[in-house]
């Protein structure tokens, strides 16, 4: 079973300091595990992100980016083997597993009128919001007043504000500008080198680059390795 | 019963004369209601006669059997009125099950209760008690219950996105629904809490008015009325909990998901 779509075990990156982040783990134990996911017209497929590790996921639209993430979290029915170094999703409830493995999805969920209250910690979390290029008072605003681009952005540090130890983000960048684009890679790069893995979908092309220190193609409901 | 006044039906037919005037509106002022107006009169007219008939003979057979059978009848045709009320249903036997389980469990614990314990007609199951009184709790409990799941299953389609990113952050399905929740529960209490509120202020009761025109005392009236209202309002909330609940538990799973693949597709569209 393990044959189609497998990817082999990564090489420990080592170019980021992280001898301070608590969540450190043994050189070469994979943070998040994958194997023979199936979901729908996906899989199964086999996969693994290391501690620190940025993975990039491309392909073409309508080909399952959403789904095989939405899969790992646990959103929708699924068979597989998922765990992290120290959690596997069959033992764990799925509110725990979630909190471990986050998911910023493309469209961004709103329940309540004003945005402080989404957040657990609004004041220290609003600190972040010029790191953004985001309007310090954000936090005291209606919902209804951001744009899809600033709710996409406050959405980024409400995930993060629970500390995953693993991020799954489905186009963190798909709404953005050019100057919130790269506020948000900068973001991101310093969680990365605080041990934080991430396995991102994207369309930019540069992005992967950018960002990501390997890149699997989705096509056909299977995964391969680019380059 | 002293002073009851009999009807003829030649005073029926004076009365639908207004009703018939209302249609001649219609068609004169070119509302198109006409045809609507038809119907439903007919209708109403074909089916009282017919429950009038079917009561007059089921309270001379005096069949605990038969008694029985009608309420199942009136309690299968409300679960069906419920699932047709329904903008987006639970797909399958539980969109069904639901609505119906949950208004059978409320209507006939309270009805039950509400005859041997407080009414007590002899025998307690007594069609001429019986019937009335659970067609009364039937009907209030099917309008709260049917309008409480097709809030809550329209709102739960709508704000799937809300519902998914408060589950991603680590909430269970119960957290992260029950703003939802809180929506539908109250669109169900609603009309109750809203007949309670005006009774005897804007409107009288039918049933006491009812009761009033056969030759009953209305202080004596009142009491019954009062009655039904905390029967109908006792198993109004009780069901339109449990299907609720029931909804959330089948629009979800073990795993703590949005099970919306569970949901039919809106008949008038989105």
């Amino acid at each position: 079973m393990a044959g189609r779509g497998t990817i082999g075990v990564t090489k420990p990156l080592n170019r980021f300091s992280s001898s301070n982040y608590p969540f450190r783990f043994p050189d070469g134990a994979p943070l998040l595990d994958v194997q023979n996911l199936t979901r729908l017209f996906i899989g199964p497929v086999s996969f693994r992100v290391a501690d620190g590790e940025c993975v990039a996921i491309t392909g073409p639209s309508g080909v399952g980016k959403s789904v095989l993430m939405r899969a790992i979290v646990d959103l929708d029915p699924n068979t597989g083997d998922v765990r992290t170094a120290t959690l596997d999703r069959a033992a764990a409830g799925a509110p725990e597993w979630r909190r471990r493995v986050g998911m910023l999805p493309a469209e961004s969920g709103w329940w309540l009128d004003h945005v402080g209250p989404h957040f657990r910690d609004p004041e220290a979390t609003g600190k972040l919001l010029p790191a953004l290029n985001l309007n310090p008072e954000a936090m005291a605003w209606e919902v209804a007043r951001l744009s899809t681009g600033e709710r996409h952005r406050l959405a980024l540090l409400r995930a993060l504000e629970i500390r995953p130890e693993v991020l799954l983000l489905d186009e963190p960048t798909a709404a953005l500008d050019q100057a919130s684009t790269a506020a948000v890679e900068a973001l991101l790069k310093t969680r990365l080198a605080e041990g934080l893995s991430i396995l991102m979908v994207t369309h930019d092309p540069d992005q992967p680059r950018r960002m990501a220190d390997r890149q699997l193609h989705l096509e056909d409901g299977r995964l391969q390795e680019v380059g | 019963m002293d002073g009851y006044i009999a009807l003829s039906y030649w005073d029926l037919v004076i009365a639908s004369g207004f009703l018939v005037l209302n249609g001649a509106l219609s068609i004169w002022l070119k509302l198109g209601l006409e045809r609507r107006l038809a119907v439903a009169m007919l209708r109403m007219v074909v089916q009282l006669l017919l429950v009038g008939y079917l009561l007059k003979s089921l309270f001379a057979i005096q069949s605990p059997w038969l008694t029985a059978g009608v309420a199942l009848f009136m309690l299968l045709f409300a679960g069906r009125e419920i699932r047709s009320r329904q903008d987006r249903k639970i797909a399958g036997f539980w969109g069904y099950g639901i609505g119906t389980g949950a208004m059978a469990v409320a209507a006939i614990t309270i009805t039950v209760i509400g005859l041997s314990a407080m009414i007590r007609p002899e025998p307690w199951w007594g069609p001429r008690y019986s019937l009335p009184l659970l067609g009364m709790v039937l009907g209030n409990a099917m309008t709260g219950i049917s309008l409480a799941l097709d809030t809550l299953h329209t709102s739960v389609k709508r704000e799937k996105p809300a519902i998914e990113a408060q589950l991603l952050l680590g909430a269970t399905k119960w957290e992260a629904m029950r703003p939802f929740t809180r929506r539908a529960l109250r669109s169900g209490f609603m009309p109750i809490i809203n007949s309670m509120a005006a009774t005897g202020v804007v409107s009288l009761p039918g049933m006491m008015t009812g009761q009033i025109l056969s030759g009953v005392e209305p202080t004596e009236a009142v009491k019954y009325q009062l009655l039904v209202m905390f029967l109908i309002g006792g198993s109004t909330g009780l069901g339109v909990l449990m299907a609720a609940f029931g909804s959330l538990y089948r629009l979800s799973d073990g795993r703590d998901r949005l099970r919306l693949d569970r949901l039919t597709q809106a008949e008038t569209g989105t």
